[in-house]
């Protein structure tokens, strides 16, 4: 097995509060409202390194300022990615910067994907929507250290064929040994040759062995609950079942609670949680 | 396929799986090993098709007609049934079924079925037990997709 590099959660360096300027390198869509942007340091001075499933605050100047998941390789220096579907006002604003435009970045922040413990395990990665981005590193990091994990398995499910993330990434990641991936949507036209129906749908097709395997989700919450259930049916414990949880995060670390989740801040205890803290507090119609 | 062939594959299906062998013989009996090709259309809605089907390889889409227009619903992949509503009694197809690349399938005709399944309660209970599981997991997977889970809850219109 080859030593796979993942940096612990870092703190960013000195004040937290105050963002890093940032410069766009690249604006690349991805679906009709959702597009990949990268950015590099304006100044000459680096990013700060990331793990797979941190995110950063992404200050839109005159705008506002949002969490956006980061969603390039960890392992790709001088840059980081990520992918923002226009939803409001300053995502609108985000998805429209053009190349040489600056922005505000803090972090990163927030715990990892648990690619340290899943080593020597298959790995199942189930994403919906747009749910797959934060995930994208961690697939990167497996993908690059191949050897240190068994099977890789991606059950990928979006609203339609049109809005499918990675679609040429998703394809060419299906070719390596050892990796299944399968997509479907929720509608599908007659063009569409994969599936159509629910994520979950698709655990009817592929075989797990729950006692040697990991699970990453990352989706909307009423889907991660669904695919929980299915997990917990097949016998996954609740330690190897890992979400990637969504609230409005302000300051990012943990100071103003406006992520607050239960007993949980978002932003600095997660937003990976194994499924055993948050069993509690996920079906709360209140949170 | 010889019938040794057929209560071999027949028993390996997650449908019949578990089921005891006098059981799964009986269902052998029944059975028939059918090939569709590329964009064959299985049976079309308004059909009167007696067929129900245990999907052995290939994938199918199920599919709605509307003037001008069809709409894929759900795919059936490898190991899961289709046209079950026969087995219940219903005549008309509600629903279209295309086969999506090559497909094998175990098929049955529904009112034989059904008959057998009234003739021997045990084995009559066993296929409805598991007919009514597929019945309430489409269910539940079709309010899933009415939810729209993937649209935020912004961009959804009231």
């Amino acid at each position: 097995m080859s030593a796979a590099t993942l940096h612990p959660p870092a703190a960013p360096a000195g004040d937290p509060m105050v963002p890093a300027e940032a410069r766009v390198s690249k604006v690349e869509k991805e679906t009709h409202d959702t597009f990949t942007l990268s950015l590099e340091p304006s100044n000459g001075s680096d990013l700060a390194p990331f793990s797979p499933g941190q995110f950063s605050m992404l200050y839109v100047f005159g705008v506002g300022e949002l969490p956006i998941s980061i969603s390039g390789d960890p392992e790709e220096p001088g840059r980081l990615v990520y992918t923002v579907r226009s939803v409001g006002k300053a995502t609108h604003r985000l998805v429209t910067l053009q190349a040489g435009e600056t922005v505000g970045v803090r972090g990163p922040f927030g715990t990892t994907w648990p690619l340290t413990e899943a080593r020597g395990k298959d790995v199942l990665v189930v994403a919906g929507g747009i749910g797959l981005a934060p995930l994208r590193p961690a697939i990167y990091h497996i993908l690059r250290h191949r050897g240190d994990y068994r099977r890789l398995v991606v059950l990928y499910g979006a609203r339609s064929p049109r809005d499918l993330l990675y679609k040429k990434q998703l394809t060419a990641w299906g070719y390596v040994p050892d990796t299944q991936i399968l997509t479907t949507v929720d509608y599908g036209g007659l063009s569409w040759r994969g599936y159509v129906g629910v994520v979950t749908t698709l655990f009817r097709y592929v075989r797990l062995q729950p006692e040697r395997t990991v699970a990453l989700v990352c989706g909307p919450e009423i889907m991660m609950r669904y695919v929980v259930r299915e997990l917990d049916t097949r016998g996954f414990a609740a330690n190897d079942i890992h979400l990637s949880m969504e609230r409005n995060m302000k300051c990012a670390v943990g100071f103003c609670g406006h992520c607050q989740f239960g007993p949980h801040f978002i932003c600095k205890d997660g937003p990976i949680f194994p499924w055993s803290r948050l069993r509690t507090w996920l079906d709360k119609y209140e949170l | 396929m010889e019938m040794r062939q057929l209560v071999e594959t027949l028993g390996s299906h997650p449908f019949v799986r578990g089921l005891p062998a006098s059981h799964i013989e009986k269902l052998a009996g029944l059975a028939a090993e059918v090939h569709y090709q590329d964009e064959q259309i299985i049976f079309r809605q308004g059909d009167v098709s007696n067929l129900f089907c245990l999907v052995i390889s290939g994938k199918i889409g199920i599919e709605v007609n509307a003037p001008g227009h069809t709409f894929r619903i759900q795919t059936i992949g490898e190991g899961e049934v289709f046209g079950w509503s026969s087995v219940l009694g219903g005549r008309d197809k509600q629903f279209q079924a295309r086969a999506l690349g090559l497909v094998r399938v175990l098929a049955f005709d529904g009112a034989r079925l059904r008959e057998a399944c009234e003739g021997d309660c045990s084995l009559g209970y066993a296929v409805m037990n598991r007919l009514l599981r597929v019945v309430a997991d489409r269910l539940q997977a079709l309010r899933l997709q009415l939810i729209d889970v993937y649209t935020p809850p912004g961009a959804r219109q009231a």
